[in-house]
């Protein structure tokens, strides 16, 4: 039987050794048991948590392993070769010609002392493959495909001086231009805004389409690999859970994680009907940077007493710096901010400790959150000392009662933040904003750095705390999944203003704005066809206009 | 933490430092003759009485060495921990105050490296009266210009940490920050540069003493030993190359042991690493 497979994997299985602190090293198994099969011209994506293994099964199609990991087993086939008998050499001639990978982060994969243009070519040109004007033509040819503003100068441009998305793109036309069999897309556009995102998406999609290469498209978002694979399969601590068509994984999952998955965030909370008394009254706030840069231009919200206000937009709309002005971080320029019907001191080191006490902030990075020398004792410890004066065993019996309200055992109380997932890392800064007994709680993307299913976990337990404690939340976001599930009342930021400011169901629905509209519109939805339908609906509109 | 994970580099160090506090301690009781007897002719040559052989005023180049370790072992330690004091408080104030008073210290910082040290501490010590905590105290202000380099280098970096600024947000002082958050966040490199710094203070202190402005006659240092049995190299007489051996065993058994502080702290659960 002829084998009309381009990549065969089979029993793959990948071993690294890792070194715990104070403990002897051991052996751990990355992937085990893994095999797939790929055609010519079809994307399969591979879709998991993180430490599910993805990168690393996408990484050995180029029989290459990451930071100590090896491949201990099975076989990876290219086109009937198996290419990890290769060696050394036999593999170089493989890579950036016949297999290429597209990186997580274009903007730390690209050289910033070379211009686009001649990285873009270079491993084409060193695998004498074309001549340097053969590959600046294909180059050229691809920055077309992917939509790239003037083509024709954008290879003689620095990295930093185009957008990540372009970035990004480029980055695809750097693994296209050698017209390899396969490409590896490691998470391409995780690292974009929404509105980013789906132009990448586009392009990819309809790079690979114009130039039959098949592709691995590795990523945790569900609803972005359901746009552009054929096949998926969903991942799990390095075993495969489930593998089959898109349509099938979407519609009619087999097993309980992939429905998990499918149908995470699928439930919506009931607005508050009375948004009438505000806690929190942000009024007319401006703000500049002291060499005078202006990031917020005249906002003017406000939040009630135990609801949760959502605060959406893309990077660089001035959604955290508002949190930095209500902390008192970076004091207004102009407006002022009213907290329980008395104005807030502008700057924080003026501000009284209660004051302070009242409102806390949650970081999206827990890891950077956190001193790592201090133990989880310490860190929930010091606020209860610093605001109530609590020690020794009234301390701990705080501590421990805490952690329970944040769902994690007394177990944890001497341990590092080093030793905690990132899930319980989260868990344990909301304990520590919860330890001041606040009234407000900033969220700063306290989610997005999570995998899906834990994110959810810590979403409800948020609720469940807003329910128990009354608690108001500034809910800072760029997933309108969670504002649809969370939110009480909507802020819309773009470029440090306010487009659009209100209660949930005024707020997401129609009429909309020019600009919440391409925001809604490009959130990726778990429905086939999506790309299409939406990008057919943005060329009517570029058509029309 | 068991002796059995000290490595055998760690140890040498350990013992070397063991040894030479100890013969700090009870120079007295372990060295064969006094510190400034004269117990034989000039250079006289090794033997099974005089181990070291004798110097150049026919003294006991052992017990010279011994007592020797009193004087460098304290005021390199002295000043290096003085200097630390000073360089990381003032730093640290800098990086976590910013603007002014940044500016300032490090502008003052800047002006006191631009003068070459050894003819500074030779300018200032020739001027001041000659006392063991003046020469303390200039090596250690010399010395912390160094140290607040590295230390305001390292405490920028992790003031811009958001859990320094998490703890701003909830109010904490100037003195909770420098000693709670950010400390314990850089003692590796400050460690490193310890061992380092302890080394170079022997070093400047045998420097000063070869100069003469060091440690005064006839109390022995490992310094002003080697200056004084210099004539004899030209003889090819080996008495100064005993305290400079001494001098040379001891920076690297500091060293020994800081490599080992390091690779703990920097692998401390949850470190920063070496960063």
């Amino acid at each position: 039987m002829p084998d009309t497979n381009l990549l065969s994997v089979r029993d793959l299985k990948i071993e690294a050794t890792s070194y715990p602190p104070g403990e002897q090293p051991k052996r751990i198994t990355i992937v085990d048991g893994v095999s797939f099969d790929l055609q010519k011209g079809k994307v399969l994506g591979l879709i998991g948590e993180s430490g599910a293994g993805k990168s690393t099964i996408g990484l050995s199609a180029l029989a290459y392993g990451r930071g100590g990991a090896e491949i201990t087993g099975g076989e990876v086939k290219l086109d009937g070769t198996d290419i990890l008998k290769l060696g050394k050499g036999g593999i170089r001639k493989l890579r950036g010609a016949r297999i290429c990978y597209v990186a997580q982060s274009a903007a730390a994969a690209f050289n910033p002392a070379h211009r686009l243009g001649d990285q873009v070519i270079e491993a084409t040109v060193k695998h004498g493959l074309m001549s340097k004007q053969e590959a600046r033509r294909r180059a050229l040819y691809l920055f077309q495909v992917l939509g790239l503003p003037s083509p024709e100068s954008f290879g003689d441009r620095f990295p930093h001086q185009v957008s990540g998305g372009q970035l990004q793109r480029a980055m695809t036309a750097m693994a296209l231009c050698s017209n390899p069999d396969l490409i590896v897309f490691d998470e391409p556009t995780t690292a974009l805004d929404v509105t980013t995102q789906i132009d990448v998406l586009a392009a990819i999609k309809q790079a690979i389409e114009e130039t039959d290469t098949a592709a691995l498209y590795i990523t945790h978002d569900l609803a972005v690999v359901a746009q552009i694979s054929d096949d998926i399969m969903v991942l799990r601590h390095g075993k495969t859970v489930e593998y089959g068509p898109v349509q099938q994984i979407i519609e009619t999952p087999t097993q309980d994680y992939t429905r998990a998955l499918v149908n995470v965030r699928q439930t919506a909370r009931e607005e508050a009907a009375d948004q009438s008394n505000p806690l929190l009254k942000v009024d007319n706030v401006s703000a500049e940077y002291s060499n005078g840069f202006k990031v917020l231009h005249g906002v003017s919200l406000h939040l009630c007493k135990g609801q949760t206000l959502a605060i959406v937009g893309e990077s660089g709309s001035g959604k955290s710096t508002l949190a930095r002005v209500i902390t008192g971080l970076l004091p207004p320029s102009e407006g002022k901010i009213t907290f329980e019907g008395k104005p807030l001191t502008p700057a924080l080191k003026n501000r009284p400790r209660d004051d302070l006490r009242r409102i806390q902030l949650i970081y999206q990075m827990a890891d950077t959150a956190m001193n790592p020398r201090q133990t989880v004792r310490e860190i929930i410890g010091r606020p209860l000392t610093f605001y109530y004066g609590l020690r020794g065993a009234k301390k701990t019996a705080r501590v421990k009662e805490l952690l329970e309200q944040i769902e994690m055992g007394n177990g944890f109380i001497d341990r590092y933040p080093a030793e905690l997932s990132g899930g319980q890392k989260q868990r344990v800064a909301i304990a520590r904003a919860l330890a001041a007994k606040p009234e407000l709680i900033l969220c700063d993307e306290p989610t997005s750095a999570l995998d899906p299913l834990v994110a959810e976990g810590i979403l409800k337990l948020l609720m469940k705390l807003q329910e128990e404690q009354q608690l108001s939340y500034v809910f800072i976001t760029h997933d309108i999944a969670i504002v649809k599930a969370i939110a009480d009342s909507v802020a819309v930021m773009h470029r440090g203003r306010l487009v659009r400011f209100g209660p949930k169901s005024q707020t997401l629905s129609p009429p909309f704005d020019d600009y919440t509209d391409l925001l809604l519109k490009s959130v990726p939805e778990m429905e086939l066809g999506w790309l299409e339908k939406v990008l057919a609906t943005r060329r009517m509109e570029s058509a029309g206009n | 933490m068991r002796l059995r994970e000290i490595p055998i580099t760690a140890w040498i160090g350990l013992f070397g430092i063991a040894l030479a506090i100890f013969c700090a301690l009870f120079a007295p009781l372990i060295a064969p003759y006094g510190e400034t007897e004269v117990v034989g002719g000039v250079w006289q040559v090794a033997d099974g009485q005089f181990f070291f052989g004798l110097d150049n005023l026919g003294r006991d180049i052992l017990s010279r060495l011994i007592y020797g370790t009193r004087t460098t072992l304290f005021v390199a330690l002295a000043a290096t921990v003085i200097s630390f004091s000073l360089g990381i408080i003032l730093s640290f104030i800098a990086a976590v105050s910013g603007g002014v008073i940044d500016t300032v210290f490090s502008r003052f910082n800047d002006l006191m490296m631009s003068i070459p040290t050894l003819i500074f501490a030779l300018v200032v010590l020739a001027v001041l009266p000659q006392y063991l905590f003046v020469l303390i105290l200039v090596m250690a202000v010399l010395d912390s210009t160094r140290v607040y380099r590295l230390g305001r280098a390292v405490a920028l970096d992790v003031a811009v940490m958001e859990f320094v600024e998490a703890a701003k947000l909830r109010g904490e002082g100037k003195i909770w920050i420098i000693f709670r958050e950010i400390l314990p966040n850089t003692l590796s490199p400050l460690l490193a540069e310890f061992g380092l710094r302890f080394a170079f203070a022997i070093l400047f202190l045998s420097t000063l003493s070869f100069l003469g402005l060091g440690i005064q006659p006839p109390t022995a240092d490992w310094g002003g030993m080697v200056k004084d049995n210099k004539d004899g190299i030209i003889f090819g007489i080996p008495a100064a190359l005993v305290p400079g051996s001494a001098i040379a065993a001891l920076c690297i058994c500091v060293n020994l042991v800081v490599d080992w502080l390091l690779k703990r702290t920097s692998s401390l659960k949850g470190g920063r690493g070496d960063a």
